[in-house]
């Protein structure tokens, strides 16, 4: 897994490939809350196009990351969820309680 | 009994074994697994989807094992065994177990159970998904040995080695 981070227009979009799981999830985690915690972005994106599978684990650093920024009051976001991340996001009801989009363009674009 | 005795489900005996894993408790480990029980899957007839159902299933369940069993020890045995098993009535095709033993402690049958869904909150979904993505999930305590037996069972329509 690797993550690495871009930064623009009080934006941080967060890149990830690889799997995420029991291995490197706490990695994940703590990139999240360090940019939340830390830095206060304003919105916080995640792409996971490259993402071929999240585990609970890796589901829970994503709901870590969502509670921060709720906080907060900052944006969290996905974009470009695999059929498995998707899955994973359906069977534990968190879905609709996140903001996802398919692609980044939908996501940067997003105003609420 | 052995250490490494399976005693009470005899997996490596019977005419339907396919593979069998021996891992160490590590969770740079679990890739591995997860690419073998994708092409497993496949072989066995799944489709997609069952296939990625079966494949975190036994993903979740070795995070359990390696979390909760051996806390975070690198260097445990566990071993995981996959036969294929008859059909269990005429509306599905044959199914595929898969048999997960480690030598931690016994597990409290009541933290099995998983938590609720309607908070939000990170953690303890694992069980969750193995629930929700397999048709048996069993556990029990053989001797020294915590065994979880999980099965997904073909739909009619899938023919191949496990049909």
């Amino acid at each position: 897994m690797q993550i690495s981070a871009r930064h623009s227009d009080r934006t941080t979009i967060f890149d990830v490939s690889g799997d995420i799981d029991l291995a490197n999830s706490p990695e994940v985690r703590k990139a999240l809350l360090r940019e939340v915690r830390e830095k206060r972005t304003p919105r916080v994106v995640m792409n996971l196009s490259k993402v071929r599978y999240i585990d609970s684990s890796g589901v829970a650093s994503l709901v870590e990351g969502l509670k921060a920024c709720r906080d907060l009051n900052l944006r969290f976001i996905l974009f470009g969820l695999s059929p498995s991340a998707r899955e994973v996001l359906q069977l534990s009801r968190l879905l609709k309680i996140f903001e996802v989009y398919d692609n980044e363009d939908q996501a940067l674009a997003s105003q609420i | 009994m052995s250490r490494h005795d399976t005693k009470g489900v005899s997996p490596a005996s019977n005419d339907g074994f396919l593979l069998k894993l021996e891992l160490h408790s590590d969770p740079k480990l679990l890739c591995v697994v997860r690419g073998a029980l994708e092409n497993l899957t496949e072989v066995f007839g799944f489709s997609p989807p069952d296939r990625r159902s079966v494949t975190r299933a036994v993903d979740e369940a070795l995070t359990n094992i390696m979390r909760h069993c051996y806390q975070g020890q690198l260097d445990q045995p566990i071993e995981v065994y996959c036969t294929r098993v008859p059909r269990r009535s005429s509306s599905d095709g044959a199914g595929l177990q898969i048999l997960l033993c480690d030598y931690g402690p016994e597990v409290d049958p009541a933290k099995l159970r998983g938590r609720p869904l309607d908070e939000i909150k990170p953690g303890g979904l694992g069980l969750h998904f193995i629930r929700q993505s397999m048709d048996t999930v069993e556990y029990q305590r053989s001797g020294s040995t915590n065994q979880f037996r999980l099965v997904k069972y073909l739909q009619p329509s899938t023919q191949s080695l496990g049909s």
